[in-house]
């Protein structure tokens, strides 16, 4: 068993992408909590089309992909926010606008420009062979300085999310508040991008978050436990990867969405199991 | 006395169309008042620009400090019950400003936290969810919550929608004690005879303030006929005011003859046995 378990790292592509995948898992399961309480589980699927658009557009630029695809995504997610709020426009149908839009312009170039060197099946499906120890720094990065930012703003963070008219009331900043988690949330996608991919990161936003809802009804905890799920099924998943020889962020995505059922099924016995304690016949 | 705060002469609409207009509203420090109207007489707007959540198209809204801090708890309808937070954690939202950084509340907030809620009678409740209470209970949450802010003034809501009369009635004498010890409480309520029993001034508001006063002065048929745009009755009874719509002529048996128990068909009518 141990054999199993550590046979793998004797390649470095796995450690790489078996830190950069617990690193993202862990990211994702944090901020999934105020998406799935914000109800805007769409905006990690939108925001990575955004920033797909946008590290096509770096690409063309020539300029860095995390600056590019960085600045392209945070002003997506200010642009959906700004609409949401600011026009009659919901939330979902700006987040669908902006984001499609922005990915359109990614396609656009991809078939104008057709001397691409740079594979972008990874970027839409994630790929660990490409994650080099320079990605996992930026991930650690990325990680790092967003756990220390959560907790700072923790208060008006929790405030804003539960109830933003009255926090402003309060006195809390909520249009700032809403721009650092639109910065942070751009961060997270673009450090998540390479092990995950597009088409799979907004599960792994979205899945540990709401696996660790159906398990708590208290905050911190919910914090905590979507954070634990995300790593662990962020490194179960680089095994699956390893071991089934699929694409990682497939492999995360699919053992996530695994134990999601298992919960979902274990709550919903454990509700018709007190139906029925309770219930005198 | 200069008022605490203060609409001068505000129109609002959220289009062309205003929701309230010219309202010129103050509110001293230590006054107690409620705004009655009906259903859409923009109650709830002119709480917002009092509280500063929303511009006034026209007229502005004053205030005599720049620091004033105001306690605000929502109608409970837009509270989100199914959001992860206990007790405790909404009340101490209330301090967010004394510390707004890292998520650990500071031993004064908690321990005042918890003196809030067991003069609230809720003090066994701050571990719990906040969906598992009663109406009464969520109530008293969020008043806490406001609380918590050591606020100048409070402004509250509906605060006796959606709960019982027993519990409405609560309410209402918790908000009186605390005008008692020096608050000022602004409130909008459906509740014409809790309102009249407990609250000292009352402004009358259809789209514009119909009248502003001591309940004796406002609860007249002529002033609530207007505000309500329908046929009310006041009743005084046994020192207390009571106001009531007067009952619509047609009764049960006029619209369903053949359906009220205890009342057999009219032969002459056609009716079936």
């Amino acid at each position: 068993m141990i054999d199993i378990l550590l046979q793998p790292f004797a390649f470095e592509f796995f450690r790489n992408g078996f830190v950069a995948a617990v690193l993202a898992g862990a990211l994702c399961g944090m901020l999934g909590v105020y998406i799935i309480l914000r109800g805007m589980s769409y905006i990690g699927h939108g925001l990575a089309h955004a920033i797909f658009g946008g590290a096509v557009v770096s690409f063309v630029l020539q300029w860095n992909f995390y600056v590019g695809a960085g600045a392209w995504g945070f002003l997506a997610a200010l642009l959906i926010n700004q609409l949401a709020r600011r026009t009659k426009v919901s939330a979902d149908a700006a987040i669908g606008v902006v984001t499609t839009a922005s990915f359109a312009i990614g396609v656009a170039l991809i078939s104008r420009y057709r001397r691409f060197t740079r594979s972008f099946d990874a970027a839409l499906f994630g790929n660990v062979l490409g994650v080099t120890a320079g990605d996992v720094l930026v991930v650690l990065g990325v990680t790092l300085a967003i756990t220390f930012l959560l907790l700072l703003f923790y208060k008006y963070l929790l405030f804003t999310t539960f109830d933003e008219p009255v926090a402003r009331v309060y006195g809390v900043p909520t249009g700032w508040v809403d721009t650092l988690f639109a910065l942070m949330l751009a961060a997270a996608l673009i450090a998540s991008l390479q092990i995950l991919g597009v088409t799979l990161i907004a599960a792994a936003l979205v899945i540990p978050a709401i696996t660790a809802r159906l398990l708590t009804d208290d905050f911190n905890h919910l914090m905590v436990l979507s954070t634990v799920l995300g790593a662990l099924t962020g490194a179960g998943g680089m095994y699956l990867s390893y071991y089934v020889d699929v694409a990682s962020g497939a492999s995360i995505v699919i053992l996530q969405a695994t134990i999601f059922g298992v919960v979902l099924l274990y709550g919903t016995r454990r509700q018709r199991e007190d139906v029925l304690e309770h219930t005198h016949f | 006395m200069e008022p605490l705060l203060e609409l001068r002469n505000v129109t609002f609409g959220y289009g062309r169309v205003p929701v309230v207009r010219d309202i010129a509203l103050h509110i001293h420090e230590g006054q107690f008042v409620a705004i009655v109207g009906p259903s859409g007489a923009g109650k709830t707007t002119v709480l917002k620009l009092v509280l500063g959540l929303l511009t006034p198209q026209q007229g502005e809204r004053w205030c005599a400090r720049s620091t004033l801090r105001i306690g605000y708890v929502p109608q409970i309808e837009t509270v989100d019950w199914s959001f992860p937070v206990t007790v405790e954690q909404v009340v101490l939202m209330g301090a967010v400003r004394r510390a707004p950084f890292w998520p650990w509340a500071r031993r004064d907030d908690r321990e005042y936290a918890r003196q809030i809620l067991e003069q609230l009678g809720i003090g066994a409740l701050r571990k719990r969810h906040i969906r598992d209470l009663s109406g009464g209970q969520q109530q008293r949450v969020f008043l806490a919550r406001a609380l918590m802010a050591k606020p100048d003034m409070l402004v509250l809501d509906e605060p006796t929608t959606g709960v019982d009369m027993q519990t409405a009635e609560n309410i209402l004498h918790l908000l009186a004690d605390l005008n008692q010890q020096g608050m000022t409480i602004l409130l909008t309520t459906h509740d014409l005879n809790t309102a009249a029993a407990h609250v000292p001034w009352i402004v009358c508001l259809n789209e514009t303030i119909i009248a502003q006063g001591a309940p004796h002065e406002v609860f007249t048929e002529e002033i609530l006929n207007r505000t309500y745009r329908a046929d009310m009755m006041v009743i005084h009874h046994d020192g207390m005011l009571i106001v009531q719509q007067r009952p619509h002529p047609h009764t049960l048996h006029d619209i369903l003859p053949d359906h009220v128990p205890g009342h057999p068909p009219d032969e002459t009518q056609g009716g079936t046995a």
